[in-house]
């Protein structure tokens, strides 16, 4: 009976489960023995609820390339935090099978006093790989990074475009099965962005999975198939990414006449 | 594709062991950035215990009435345990906060930050045995005898001690820290007062004296109550004392009473390491996943 149950369901690779993720919105951080005891006393140790993300749903099959969009402050990259492990939801399930590549922000664990030979290692062992899996593929990292004259010059001398370099080229160095991207790829030259587009779409060739936040509908078209829609935490839409998209536009605009007319009223 | 590693489950403190090879470059990281490129670095990290040996025993030999026997080594071999653990459990206590935008961006082991910073100490711990080395050296040319010997080896387990005694202290203080940034002077009165408790310029033996004293008068022994604090309550004087064992103990004619470790010695070393690491991981774990809401 379970074979053939299991057989059934759709096998995701990204299950977000009803997860709903909680911040405190406390007007002051208390983050020291002193104000904790003041205010325990005071009995002013409130809890101030921000639901950032509210019961939201997204399951994801190998392969889709999937389109977060929504205002700022809707709660974009939260889910993506969520889902790259680095928040644990407050309620719900977040399930990833497979391994993440995750572009939030380039060069997380970049050490401007090493040189980039030692951040190449560096960076790859914070993302989970091993010594020996870096030795391998160091030279495709410093041939795709283009910073083969400056291997070993500390970072603090990089411009920000080669810091970017560096970390986009650390972060892409295996195929991932999901790949998460924050629009990171601001930064840098055009030819380097497009050499970036160029990586990111070959991988969803050889069948990674993608996610990616962006406020550019034109790329997010270009890139992904489908799109979830989030407003104040809520999903407001999911499904095929023209829909979304279109809907999404029109509420915009929608937004800006309202607005506009206020204005004029006033 | 890369082969998989083993999975360890995630958050949990066996997971350092998926990130052996982050760990080999973060204590690298440190160990570099303090030596790179000053030759005068490695010089410091003698320089410095030789220095504030010199300055103690000369202070202290006119202070005490009591002598103890090649009292520089004595002094030294003391302190050099006490620096470790201090150095290791305050440069823990900072390792989460310090690494707050990796930790906001990409998923590792956080076990792996206070982890690193204690390795590193316990690096930087052996190449100051030069110093220890230096001021032997002296003595057996003063003396006209080898105050080295085979038994000098035996700090190994000492450090062994230290180093996972410290890994649960620097665990705890880590997290802790995370939620009370004024911990760090909690911390340093605590160690301020550890360090006078560890007798690390006095001897044990004196408390010792001063109880036959209080026996005798009839007084209730207050002095044996201490020494026996001292002695059983107190890991990082059990850790100095094996150090000495191996260190001091050898070069001495007549050795104390009080100098001589025995197999309980070890015992409650290994005990109050061990047991310390279970306290920090416990509530490192427990605490882990609030951290990003705090830093």
């Amino acid at each position: 009976m379970e074979n053939t149950e299991k057989e059934k369901a759709p096998q995701y690779i990204v299950d977000v489960d009803n997860v709903t993720v909680r911040f405190n919105k406390a007007n002051q951080k208390v983050d020291n023995l002193k104000e904790y005891f003041v205010r325990l006393i005071r009995r002013q140790l409130m809890f101030q609820e921000f639901i950032a993300l509210k019961d939201v749903n997204l399951k994801i099959k190998k392969g889709e390339a999937w389109a977060i969009i929504g205002t700022n402050g809707s709660g974009k990259s939260t889910l993506l935090k969520v889902i790259s492990r680095i928040l644990k939801p407050y309620k719900g399930s977040v399930k990833v099978d497979g391994s993440i590549a995750s572009l939030i922000e380039l060069g997380a664990g970049i050490d401007p006093k090493l040189t980039a030979r030692e951040n190449i290692y560096l960076n790859g062992c914070i993302l989970g790989y091993t010594k020996q899996f870096i030795d391998e593929k160091f030279d495709d990292i410093v041939e795709f990074s283009e910073l083969e004259d400056f291997l070993d010059s500390p970072v603090q001398n990089f411009s920000s475009g080669m810091k970017s370099r560096l970390g986009f080229s650390v972060a892409t160095m295996v195929e991932p099965d999901v790949l998460i991207v924050d629009e990171v790829l601001s930064v840098g030259d055009v030819l380097f962005r497009k050499k970036c587009m160029k990586r990111m779409k070959e991988m969803l060739e050889k069948g990674a999975t993608l996610l990616f936040v962006s406020h550019n509908m034109t790329t997010v078209k270009e890139m992904c198939d489908k799109a979830i829609w989030l407003n104040n935490g809520e999903v407001v839409m999911s499904g095929d990414i023209n829909k979304v998209c279109d809907e999404y536009n029109s509420t915009i605009e929608e937004k800006k006449a309202k607005e506009k007319k206020e204005k004029q009223k006033k | 594709m890369a082969t998989k590693p083993r999975q360890y489950k995630e958050g949990s403190f066996f997971e350092i062991f998926r990130y052996k090879d982050l760990l080999v470059q973060l204590v690298k990281r440190d160990i570099k950035l303090k030596y790179r490129r000053s030759f005068l670095g490695y010089v410091w990290s003698i320089l410095n215990p030789l220095l504030i040996m010199i300055i103690m025993a000369i202070v202290f030999s006119f202070l005490f009435k009591r002598e103890i026997a090649l009292f520089p080594i004595y002094l030294l071999a003391g302190r050099s345990v006490f620096e470790l653990a201090n150095t290791a459990v305050s440069k823990a206590l900072g390792a989460i906060t310090d690494n707050t935008s990796l930790l906001k961006k990409t998923y590792v082991s956080k076990f792996m930050f206070p982890l690193s910073k204690i390795t590193s100490t316990t690096v930087d711990f052996i190449f100051s045995m030069g110093a220890l080395i230096i001021v032997m050296l002296v003595f057996s040319i003063i003396e006209g005898r080898l105050l080295f010997s085979f038994w000098n080896f035996g700090i190994i387990i000492v450090v062994v001690e230290a180093y996972i005694f410290s890994m649960g202290l620097g665990f705890l203080m880590a997290q802790l820290h995370v939620f009370f940034r004024d911990i760090r002077y909690v911390y340093n009165a605590f160690s301020t007062m550890l360090m006078y408790c560890s007798a690390i310029f006095y001897d044990v033996g004196m408390f010792y004296d001063k109880a036959k004293d209080q026996i005798n008068a009839g007084v209730t022994p207050f002095a044996l109550y201490l020494a026996h604090f001292v002695e059983y309550c107190n890991p990082v004087y059990i850790y100095i004392k094996q150090f000495r064992y191996f260190i001091w103990v050898p070069t001495l004619e007549t050795v104390p009473q009080w100098a001589v470790v025995t197999p309980v010695d070890f015992l409650l070393g290994f005990g109050y390491a061990i047991l310390m690491l279970a306290i920090g991981v416990f509530f490192f774990k427990r605490s882990q996943d609030k951290f990003i809401l705090y830093i």
